[in-house]
């Protein structure tokens, strides 16, 4: 079972993909905004947005006739835990910590 | 930095890490307990909408477990379920799979403090009744343990795919 992390890697695996998603990372754009400058059609980018949406990457939302989409900012939260292994970077910055506090009082 | 857990058994709904801090058993406890805002990852560990500038743990059994944010919003992540200052904490972890607040969920964190010497502790960290993530337990296993160098290997990719 691929988790979503997973999800969000595999589509990321598409260059025209990683590039509408580094756009969008600059601000909600629709996709006649994201399309121009490409070298894709209106189209093609739709599909790219459905399938980042499905790996849960980019939300969408209506702005009057035409749709918005975004980054989905849990989407980056859950994959920098899923990279990082939540418990050993938490307990790393825990035992930075304490060994600082612990080096000034004995300074 | 990370010792290797020493059981070998592997149990589904638990994880286990051990670290060890250069520091007396007291100043580790404060640390965690009282300063945990300052190291705690909270560019990336957090739960709340608003920018999280705080996590606390009250100092009581049954106090609360929380972020806050820059806005004055408090985001709850669980209880604290067990306090014996400077030996042992548990904590419920009310965060669901999709990472928002689920008072109802009460998966465990239990941290002891073991004194190795006057300047040395040795922190163990369980995560545990995980059972409680339903479906989706292993994915949420697998966040919460180490991925070691497949995670690296994944993390270069990252980077490189934000380069491109």
């Amino acid at each position: 079972m691929a988790t979503y992390a997973e999800r969000a890697l595999d589509a990321l695996g598409d260059p025209t993909r990683r590039l509408i998603f580094k756009r969008l990372r600059a601000g909600a754009r629709s996709v006649g905004q994201l399309a121009h400058g490409m070298d894709v059609t209106r189209p093609a980018v739709s599909q790219h947005l459905k399938v980042l949406k499905q790996a849960r990457l980019v939300v969408d939302r209506p702005q009057g006739a035409r749709r918005l989409y975004a980054v989905d900012t849990r989407a980056i939260a859950a994959l920098r835990q899923w990279l990082d292994g939540f418990w050993d970077q938490t307990l790393v910055a825990f035992k930075q910590a304490a060994e600082r506090e612990a080096a000034e009082r004995k300074a | 930095m990370l010792e290797p857990s020493t059981s070998a058994a592997i149990d589904p709904n638990s994880v286990r890490k051990v670290v060890a801090v250069k520091a007396p058993q007291d100043v580790a406890w404060r640390v965690f307990t009282e300063r945990m805002g300052a190291w705690w990852p909270l560019a990336t560990y957090k739960i709340g909408k608003a920018n999280a500038v705080d996590a606390v743990v009250e100092p009581r059994v049954g106090g609360r477990w929380y972020e806050r944010g820059d806005d004055g919003s408090t985001c709850d992540w669980g209880r604290v379920l067990a306090w014996d200052p400077h030996s042992r904490l548990v904590l419920s972890w009310d965060i669901s799979a999709d990472w928002q607040p689920d008072p109802i969920l009460n998966t465990e964190i239990e941290v002891r403090f073991i004194a190795e010497g006057k300047d040395r502790t040795r922190v163990e960290l369980e995560h545990r009744r995980l059972d409680r993530f339903g479906a989706r337990r292993d994915e949420m296993r697998r966040i919460f343990d180490t991925e070691g160098d497949w995670g690296r290997l994944l993390e270069s990719f990252a980077r490189l795919a934000a380069a491109t």
